[in-house]
């Protein structure tokens, strides 16, 4: 293809470019699929490149461009991105995949990072997610202990592996601390609608249900959870949601503990790498051990022994002590999926169809 | 007293000179605009409106990419320039762009993996018929009924979006794709591909098509009895039917056109630059390309020029944000305020500015 | 699947709820519509009502003149909007369209300082005795001001249009603006003003978004609320009761279908979805088979006094 060539020659005079100048900072480049003010996904993806343009200082330049559709126009952008002199580039949401190792394969000098995705086409292309599902296990255990009305529930955006691997980790956790919970899911099918995210809270409100956990973006359902008055529980989501911890009128807020994405540890590492000449290709999965998944403070709404145990949970997981997914757990359909003492691996995990034993319901397709 | 006169002819020396003259308004306020937010306007201008054409670093290739950006968006609004100027308003080009691309992408990948020159050729077909047919729904319900084309237009872009999410996570999702939503990815399958036809120019089948469609609206509209009914239709619907003209096909014909073009649109797309059909696919085209017909006064050599500078301010705005930081929003404040300005300096086109000691109480 | 959780009391007082920012809107494009201008830029103005609300609530801590902020935010934009197609004979269909790249731009401009942050919400209007009266005291007599406001110009927009003079003007100057002319009314003022009431209900429905609905800020929070605005005045056929029904039938729907959803029930989510609008194309088919066409008959046609 001629237009490889050209592009690669173009690549070519881009890099020499920066050859000239040995001096020249570190150029990491950021791709956001929403609004960096979402306050959720995309926000805690730039939180971690400010913090890398911390660690660092002038030895690295950051840029990123937001709301960025995927499909066409993040091909473009990204090629963009190359051309401009970016060193490594963060793509940050599953839609990029196909256009990240496009273009990856006709700028190979230039290193590419695309999260939650799986194709690494080319040797410059790495991929990086997060065991979120460690922090939906905690939120569980949590949620299990705290309800009163024995139902929790959880906001659901799409019928994806990602989602209903934290479904069934938010469940495990609660049943484990509550044999009697029961699980409602809702489908949003959208990651950022903060009307029909509280909409979504709203119907489980009123149908009883007490702990929520979400996994659309929004701050909606904490303050749709804020009009119960202390009676109905939730989790911030993405990222730390402190402004529901407590409310206005001085009381104890809906927002109990949070799971929080944070991505600074993975980059700062990268970058690093990449400096120091000991980047090489990977696909990395990390959690809490790494950092990278982090329960935000837990306020006094929850008892104190409830705490304990949470953080019991928490410390075991980040010493590598105890996976979540660790049998006895049968399929909904009572089979066995895995025996005692057996621990999932992360290739089920990351083809998760199936939920576990004692969620009613069925998947959507 | 402003008074306003209609000219007998729209002014030709204001025809041109207007666009230049609201780029020269937008340029002006929007750098007030970006001084405001703290970066150089000089600077900022010159990023959108002549890096993607003139930068060394990166004209060869964003000076391609205007034509692969502009090219759906010429589609479309040709399409709709016929309906606009025949008082047809079809304002749901969105809907037919969607189902063309879902109708013609499910053609490709029901072939999937067999291999034949003549999959893509039915892959077009199908686009356009399935733009066509969802255009159609409003066509044939203000031919029978008498049903308003512009809502019922609209209404269907919200079924479409409907649609494509369902078929996106059901029908048409990538039996390998570990679950997500998402079909397969077309650009890998080599007969349902659209790839670059010249390497490094952008031209694929999309772009051919909007300027063949370019040539082809022109010659229609100049040449052909059937453009002169059509502007008569939108101009004096009495005279043309007098004139012969039957509301009925033209309704029709002008609404069949617009979907069929949208829904080739999507197609292309779909098989080319965007490669697969996913939930949010769609971005907006068709609703831009309605703001591009009128940017090109809905004359196929105007929408030409209106669609590639719609889709400079779009690379240019990428550029901005990536050299200087601008914020994205400011670069959609900035594309607003480039159409607001091309909106207002129109009426120096139709009609003359009179100033009048007496008010007459015209306005 | 257990439907007897779902409550229908409480599910009639949250589709109240749910359904007011769209009342709020289509109430003021209806308004817009019967002066015979068509515009397509209520997305953008609710989201720009939606952050000057939200903005002046903060900065002053009352709700109240965040809701007024937000009125007159949103009709300012509107004038712009006004200007264009009533001085200046833009097409109207373009010009709404740029009216919401315009307001989407601006209000997360406008927003940056806020997002993160809470907002200072409406307290439940305090009906005394109302809301005690079983059942109906909390389906009806639970909400806050902005509900019953909505409600009360519903009411009001349907007795202007149908029983004063200066609906008459408005209906007339919708109708046919060239006969509205020869008969002296001031066509592009009424219009001017419709457009300007437009704006500033499409303003409060916005802020109840922000203010209320979801109290935050965040960028393009609207998500497409001022679309279906749009399309609940043509579900309405141009009629104030009709508007309150489609609102609450399209915000209904929503809140209907997730409570379903909780209850245990499979939800076909995306037909579901796209029935409201399947709807409306039918109630449009049917009134124009009845040959009553609901449409204003001037709907977008631009007016220009000099022949």
């Amino acid at each position: 293809m001629k237009r490889r060539t050209l592009l690669a020659s173009a690549a070519l005079a881009a890099s020499l470019g920066t050859a000239a100048f040995a001096q020249d900072p570190t150029k990491a480049c950021f791709v956001y699929v929403g609004p960096i003010g979402d306050g959720g996904w995309t926000y805690q993806h730039h939180q971690g490149a400010l913090a890398l343009k911390e660690e660092y200082g002038d030895a690295v330049e950051i840029a990123w461009q937001e709301s960025v559709p995927e499909g066409a126009d993040s091909e473009r952008v990204l090629t963009q991105m190359a051309l401009s002199g970016c060193d490594i580039i963060f793509t940050t949401s599953f839609g990029y995949m196909d256009p990240t190792n496009a273009v990856a394969a006709q700028f190979p000098d230039i290193k590419f990072e695309h999260a939650t995705g799986y194709k690494r086409e080319h040797p410059n292309v790495s991929t990086y997610n997060a065991r979120f599902y460690e922090g939906r296990a905690v939120v569980g255990h949590i949620a299990g202990k705290m309800t009163q009305t024995n139902k929790i529930g959880y906001i659901a955006s799409f019928p994806i592996p990602e989602v209903i691997m934290g479904i069934n980790s938010y469940f495990l956790h609660a049943q484990k601390a509550n044999p009697d919970v029961e699980l409602v899911v809702t489908w949003a099918y959208t990651w950022f609608d903060p009307a029909k995210e509280a909409d979504a809270a709203r119907a489980m409100l009123d149908q009883g249900v007490d702990v929520i956990t979400a996994h659309t973006d929004s701050t909606a359902p904490l303050a749709e959870i804020a009009k119960e008055g202390g009676s109905a529980w939730g989790f911030g989501q993405a990222s730390d949601m402190a402004a529901f911890m407590t409310n206005d009128d001085g009381t104890p807020g809906p927002r109990v503990a949070s799971i929080i994405d944070e991505w600074a540890p993975y980059y700062i590492k990268r970058v690093g790498q990449l400096m120091d000449g000991t980047y090489e290709q990977i696909d990395s999965w990390a959690g809490m051990p790494e950092g990278e998944v982090v329960i935000g403070e837990m306020t006094d709404a929850i008892p104190a022994d409830v705490q304990a145990e949470a953080q019991a949970m928490i410390d075991a997981i980040t010493a590598g002590e105890y996976h979540p997914f660790t049998g006895p757990i049968n399929r909904q359909d009572g089979s066995v999926w895995l025996a005692e003492g057996e621990v999932a691996d992360d290739g089920t995990l990351l083809g998760m169809d199936f939920y576990i034993e004692g969620i009613t319901g069925e998947i959507p397709n | 007293m402003i008074a306003l006169e209609k000219r007998p002819q729209p002014s030709q020396a204001w025809t041109w000179a207007t666009p230049v003259l609201a780029v020269l308004l937008t340029m002006l306020v929007g750098g007030l605009m970006f001084a405001a937010l703290g970066t150089p306007p000089v600077e900022a201008i010159r990023t959108i409106f002549w890096d993607p054409l003139f930068n060394p670093q990166f004209a060869s290739y964003s000076r391609p990419q205007l034509l692969v950006k502009a090219g759906p968006l010429i589609l479309i609004a040709i399409g709709l320039s016929l309906g606009f100027r025949a008082g047809i308003w079809n304002i749901g080009a969105e809907g037919q762009y969607i189902m063309g691309a879902v109708c013609g992408a499910a053609v490709g990948l029901a072939f999937y993996p067999a291999e034949s020159v003549l999959i893509f050729p039915l892959m077009v077909v199908a686009g356009a018929l399935g733009g066509w047919a969802w255009a159609m729904i409003p066509g044939l319900l203000k031919v029978k009924f008498g049903t308003n084309e512009i809502l019922v237009s609209l209404m269907l872009v919200y079924v479409a979006e409907s649609v494509l999410a369902s078929v996106s996570s059901g029908l048409l999702k990538n039996p390998d794709g570990m679950g997500f939503p998402g079909s397969r990815n077309l650009k890998q399958y080599p007969s349902g591909a659209n790839p670059e036809l010249i390497a490094g120019t952008g031209m694929h089948w999309g772009v051919v098509a909007a300027f063949i469609v370019v040539i082809l609206a022109y010659v229609l509209l100049t040449r052909h009895v059937l453009g002169f009914h059509i502007k008569l239709s939108g101009a004096a619907p009495r005279a043309a039917r007098f004139a012969g003209v039957n509301p009925a096909r033209m309704i029709l014909f002008c609404l069949g056109t617009a979907g069929a073009l949208a829904g080739m649109a999507g197609l292309f797309e779909v098989s080319g630059p965007a490669g697969q059909i996913t939930i949010d696919f769609n971005s907006g085209y068709g609703f831009t390309a309605i703001i591009v017909a009128f940017l090109g006064r809905l004359h196929p050599v105007g929408i030409l020029l209106a669609g590639l500078l719609m889709a400079l301010t779009y690379i240019g705005g990428e550029l901005a944000q990536l050299m200087l930081g601008l914020p994205g929003a400011a670069i959609q404040l900035f594309q607003g305020m480039l159409l607001f300005f091309l909106l207002a300096t129109d009426v120096l086109t139709n009609y003359r500015v009179r100033l009048s000691n007496k008010a007459k109480g015209t306005v | 699947m257990d439907l007897t959780s779902i409550n229908p009391v409480l599910l009639i007082a949250s589709l109240m709820v749910s359904a007011t920012p769209i009342l709020l809107a289509a109430m003021g494009e209806m308004v817009v519509e019967k002066s015979g201008v068509l515009n397509l830029g209520v997305e953008g103005m609710m989201i720009t009502g939606a952050i000057t609300g939200f903005a002046i609530a903060v900065n002053t801590g009352s709700p109240a003149l965040g809701f007024i902020a937000a009125a007159a935010g949103a009709a300012m934009l509107a004038l712009a909007f006004g200007i264009l197609t009533q001085f200046l004979l833009s097409n109207q269909v373009a010009t709404g369209l740029g009216l919401t790249l315009v307001g989407l731009g601006l209000s997360s401009l406008i927003g940056k300082p806020y997002e993160g942050i809470k907002s200072p919400t409406l307290p439940r209007l305090d009906l005394g005795p109302l809301s005690d009266i079983p059942v109906l005291g909390r389906m009806l007599f639970s909400h806050d001001i902005m509900v019953y406001f909505s409600l009360a110009l519903v009411a009001a927009v349907w007795a202007v249009l149908k029983f004063t003079r200066a609906g008459l003007v408005l209906r007339a100057v919708g109708e046919s603006h060239d006969a509205a002319h020869a008969l002296g009314y001031k066509v592009v003022r009424v219009r001017l003003l419709a457009i300007l009431f437009g704006g500033a209900c499409a303003g409060l429905g916005g802020a109840y978004l922000s203010l209320v609905r979801v109290p935050q800020w965040t960028e393009g929070m609207t998500a497409g609320a001022g679309w279906i605005a749009l399309a609940i005045v043509v579900f309405a056929s141009w009629r104030a009761g009709r508007v309150l029904v489609g609102a609450y039938l399209f915000g209904g729907i929503t809140v209907l279908q997730l409570n379903l959803q909780a209850a245990g029930a499979q939800v076909p989510v995306a037909l579901l979805s796209a029935s409201p609008y399947l709807i409306t194309i039918l109630v449009l088919v049917i009134i124009s088979v009845r040959g009553v066409h609901g449409a204003p008959a001037s709907l977008g046609r631009p007016f220009h006094a000099s022949h």
